[in-house]
């Protein structure tokens, strides 16, 4: 059985941990330079703070019904999500860290799923005082939709929810709106719609070759996935791929080139390290760069750039510099660019690779990679990585609301009133 | 390893981890005489690993007054807490009444929690249900600069 574990408001669940003034007081979190609502409680949410809310058209709101408010704290709230993974491998050796504040487990046997779910939860709470949602079902699919009940139906789960029986797969798939399924994007979306889909099961009721035709193999996986059969694997499963990519959509538009610099060597870094798992090397790097194209009255540019590597390689660094030149190439300045990709291919076993005579990779990169792998997976978190990336960013930030390092700084450990009480 | 043939003369093996490739050392081999402590070497002592039972559900934190000196927790001592131990009766516990922290020595009677600071100057909190008490998490040792 797969569980995925979702931490409740995590950034605000992280910083009432270590303030119990905020305990049961409405809190909502700001982006990085204080511009708007990244995450918020549910007493916040209740009081009509909606999420992105920019600080200045809400700052009235906030002061007439006292809501709290804190900059983004990102060192904490690192801190804290790695001690939710790190606890997380006292249920299960295998997890999978699928962002800040969720995972995948792999559950061994249990007679009372519904029970396992309970302690995590009681389990992560009482250890790092965030509070988290379970589902657990057969596959990752099923598991997301059980959390989808557990986040509509707090009181009635208790944090926690099993799809342990056949019955419970039909009533879930029956509930779950097409929209709420995981992974389901907007073109699908509307695909299932206009073939008269509403439900999950709905979906699950067309048959392969149709959901294959329409929405391609991820659509078969995902279709699969929700019928009980695991079929979305956890990353490391995964058989060796042709192609690797890291492409993302920004939360924010970026036109500074400084910033879109830096997520390019954050992908690429990704991509090499995904490459250097499976034990390949590459020849072929790609990069692309794309603005909104929702936003029909900004400048568009979409543009990308394929170079190919003079030796294969898997060296972060040398990935990174190729893709800076791609960069460089297809960059525009005065574009809102959202999204933004690097793409690796021409993938060959390491192992197995031609020594050309005059051209090879550097050795000392491999000596140097294998270290910087060994220590990422020792410390978790990607502490070693390229200055490219990030860093910077978090440098000159406005936080004029910033909570202490509680985890992470001895001057900023929370400190025990003895003298009043 | 796993015999495979046998004469008089010469015995092969062959390898029980399959093809074991060698590395190409790229910065060459330096060949002098190796120390003869390393065959001794151990690890320096290491005091988070006597203090600590696991990093990840270890905090630390700050006293601030005298409400606890008879604890034998000072004014500006650090404390190390674990909040993965339980509470129990007798454990001096870090705690958050009426969005405070405070640390004080855990009372738990059949009919209510006291949290019992260690000078006399400083009067018993019985824990009502009209008060917000949080057992945030349980000391386990008190560090203090001589």
């Amino acid at each position: 059985m797969y569980a995925i574990i979702d931490c409740n408001s995590f950034y605000a669940s992280c910083e009432r941990a270590f303030d119990p003034k905020l305990i049961n007081k409405p809190l909502a979190i700001l982006s990085n330079n204080d511009g708007c609502v990244i995450s918020r409680n549910k007493e916040a949410k209740a009081l009509g703070i909606p999420m992105g809310a920019p600080l200045f058209k809400y700052k009235e709101i906030i002061t007439q019904k006292n809501i709290q408010i804190r900059s983004s704290n990102y060192s904490l709230y690192g801190d804290m999500s790695e001690r939710v993974m790190k606890l997380l491998e006292n249920f299960s050796p295998e997890v999978e860290v699928y962002s800040i504040d969720e995972a995948f487990i792999k559950l061994p046997e249990s007679e009372d799923y519904q029970q396992v779910g309970l302690d995590i939860k009681n389990y992560i709470f009482q250890c790092t005082g965030i509070p988290v949602s379970v589902g657990i079902a057969p596959t990752k699919a099923l598991s997301k939709a059980a959390n989808n009940i557990v986040k509509k139906f707090p009181d009635k789960t208790n944090g926690s929810y099993a799809i342990d029986t056949e019955a419970k797969r039909i009533k879930l798939l029956k509930w779950l709106p097409i929209n709420d399924i995981w992974g389901i994007g907007k073109g699908n979306k509307v695909r299932l719609q206009n073939k008269g889909a509403q439900t999950a099961y709905e979906f699950t009721q067309l048959t392969d070759d149709w959901v294959k035709r329409n929405m391609s193999i991820v659509g078969l996986r995902l279709k699969k996935d929700l019928e009980g059969e695991p079929t979305i694997l956890f990353e490391d499963e995964v058989q060796n791929k042709k192609v690797i990519a890291t492409t993302r959509s920004f939360e924010f538009t970026f036109s500074d080139k400084q910033n879109i610099k830096e997520r390019i060597a954050t992908f690429a870094a990704r991509c090499a390290e995904k490459l250097r798992m499976q034990t390949s090397s590459c020849n072929v790097v790609m990069v692309y760069l794309k603005s909104d194209r929702n936003k029909k009255n900004e400048l568009q540019h979409r543009a990308n750039r394929i170079l190919t590597l003079p030796y294969a390689t898997n060296s972060t660094l040398t990935i990174n510099e190729f893709a800076q030149k791609a960069l460089d190439d297809i960059y525009k300045p005065g574009i809102k660019y959202k999204r933004a990709g690097v793409i690796l291919t021409g993938l060959v076993q390491t192992d197995a690779l031609q020594l050309d005579l005059f051209k090879n990779e550097n050795p000392k990169h491999k000596q140097l990679m294998a270290t910087m792998d060994t220590l990422n997976q020792k410390y978790g978190g990607r502490k070693i990585k390229m200055a490219s990336q990030d860093l910077q960013r978090t440098w000159k930030m406005r936080q004029a609301y910033l909570s202490p390092e509680y985890t992470t700084k001895f001057s900023d450990i929370i400190v025990l009133n003895c003298r009043t009480i | 390893m796993k015999k495979q043939k046998n004469d008089n003369l010469l015995t092969f093996y062959k390898s029980i981890h399959g093809n074991v490739a060698l590395e190409y050392v790229s910065e060459g081999i330096s060949a002098g005489f190796p120390s003869p402590a390393d065959d001794f070497k151990n690890e320096r002592i290491n005091l988070s690993e006597e203090l600590i039972n696991d990093p990840n559900t270890t905090y630390y934190a700050r006293v601030n007054g005298e409400s606890m000196i008879g604890a034998g927790l000072d004014d500006n001592d650090l404390l190390v807490i674990d909040k993965s131990i339980p509470p129990k009766d007798g454990k001096i516990a870090v705690c958050c009444v009426d969005g405070e922290f405070t640390v004080k020595r855990l009372k738990i009677t059949d009919e209510c929690v006291y949290l019992m600071p260690a000078n006399d100057n400083y009067k018993p909190i019985k824990v009502t249900k009209d008060k917000q008490l949080v057992i945030w998490g349980i000391v386990t040792y008190v560090i203090k600069k001589v």
